[in-house]
């Protein structure tokens, strides 16, 4: 069992409005010079078949038309 | 004419679309997801909802179903085929259709009246409701699907609240036979409810049936 963590994020481009408000919200709070946040996900998982999980990144785990996907091996 | 309409874990308009459906005309049936004969159906109806939780991204877990692959043979072989909310982001997933539905501009879910404007320069005034109806796709796709004359619906002038590309409402795949939609048509058959206009995406969809 190979343990793995997938980042993945809205493309490049693509408006990402939860960034954006996540962005807007930060100076309120004092924090200030923080830009270009995006907001994704992170999946873990195990898997027997470590070399098959660019395939199921495109297939299910994100979306290539509006997603780029990351896999780090743990 | 027989319609059937998918019904997902999680689908909740699938009830106005069969009767929508019988008001176009014809009988209409539910189809349950893990079915994986649509029964001789001339038409098949993903309806809107939140199929399988909308976990992961909306639609994305529904493609997979047993009913899924057959309206995939169904619409190969030249069905038609109409996705309205979920049912629009489950055919994008499942490549049916070209694009995919992102979270909308202001980040709200929105429920109201839009007016649309269809491919022949007809309005319609049907309801929407969603938090994830922003079309995308890249240009050189937009400008393909605008050459093709697929882009089937857009919101009027000052209606596109969701941020959708070019204010695209509703695609039709390049065969013609495939059709989703973010606004809901199932939802505005009654002059009891305002508008009837609904019946008309309706009828577009029954005579691509016709025509294949």
């Amino acid at each position: 069992m190979a343990r793995a963590r997938v980042l993945i994020r809205p493309k490049e481009g693509i408006l990402d409005p939860q960034g954006k408000a996540v962005e807007r919200a930060l100076p309120a709070l004092g924090f200030e010079g923080v830009g270009h946040v995006r907001v994704g996900r992170m999946v873990e998982l195990e898997a027997e078949s470590p070399e098959r999980l660019g395939e199921l990144c495109e297939k299910l785990l994100a979306n290539p038309l509006i997603e780029d996907y990351e896999i780090q091996t743990l | 004419m027989i319609w059937g309409v998918l019904q997902f874990p999680g689908s909740c308009d699938e009830r106005d679309a069969l009767h929508a459906c019988t008001l176009a005309g014809g009988e209409a049936r539910l189809l349950w997801h893990e079915e994986r004969d649509l029964g001789g159906v001339d038409a098949v109806v993903v309806p809107g909802g939140f199929s399988y939780g909308d976990y992961l991204r909306a639609g994305a877990i529904a493609r997979f179903s047993p009913a899924m692959e057959a309206v995939a043979e169904f619409a190969a072989a030249g069905g038609p085929v109409l996705g309205i909310c979920n049912g629009f982001q489950v055919l994008c997933e499942a490549g049916l259709l070209p694009g995919a539905l992102l979270r909308n501009k202001d980040l709200r879910f929105t429920c109201r009246q839009v007016d649309l404007i269809d491919d022949v320069g007809g309005t319609l005034s049907i309801p929407a409701k969603h938090g994830e109806g922003r079309y995308y796709a890249p240009d050189d796709v937009l400008d393909g699907l605008e050459a093709n004359g697929q882009v089937a619906y857009r919101y009027a002038p000052g209606q596109n609240f969701n941020g959708s590309a070019r204010d695209i409402a509703g695609v039709r795949n390049e065969a013609g036979n495939v059709l989703g939609l973010m606004p809901h048509p199932e939802h505005a058959v009654d002059p009891l409810t305002g508008s009837t206009d609904g019946l008309r995406v309706f009828a577009a969809v029954a005579a691509a049936g016709a025509r294949a």
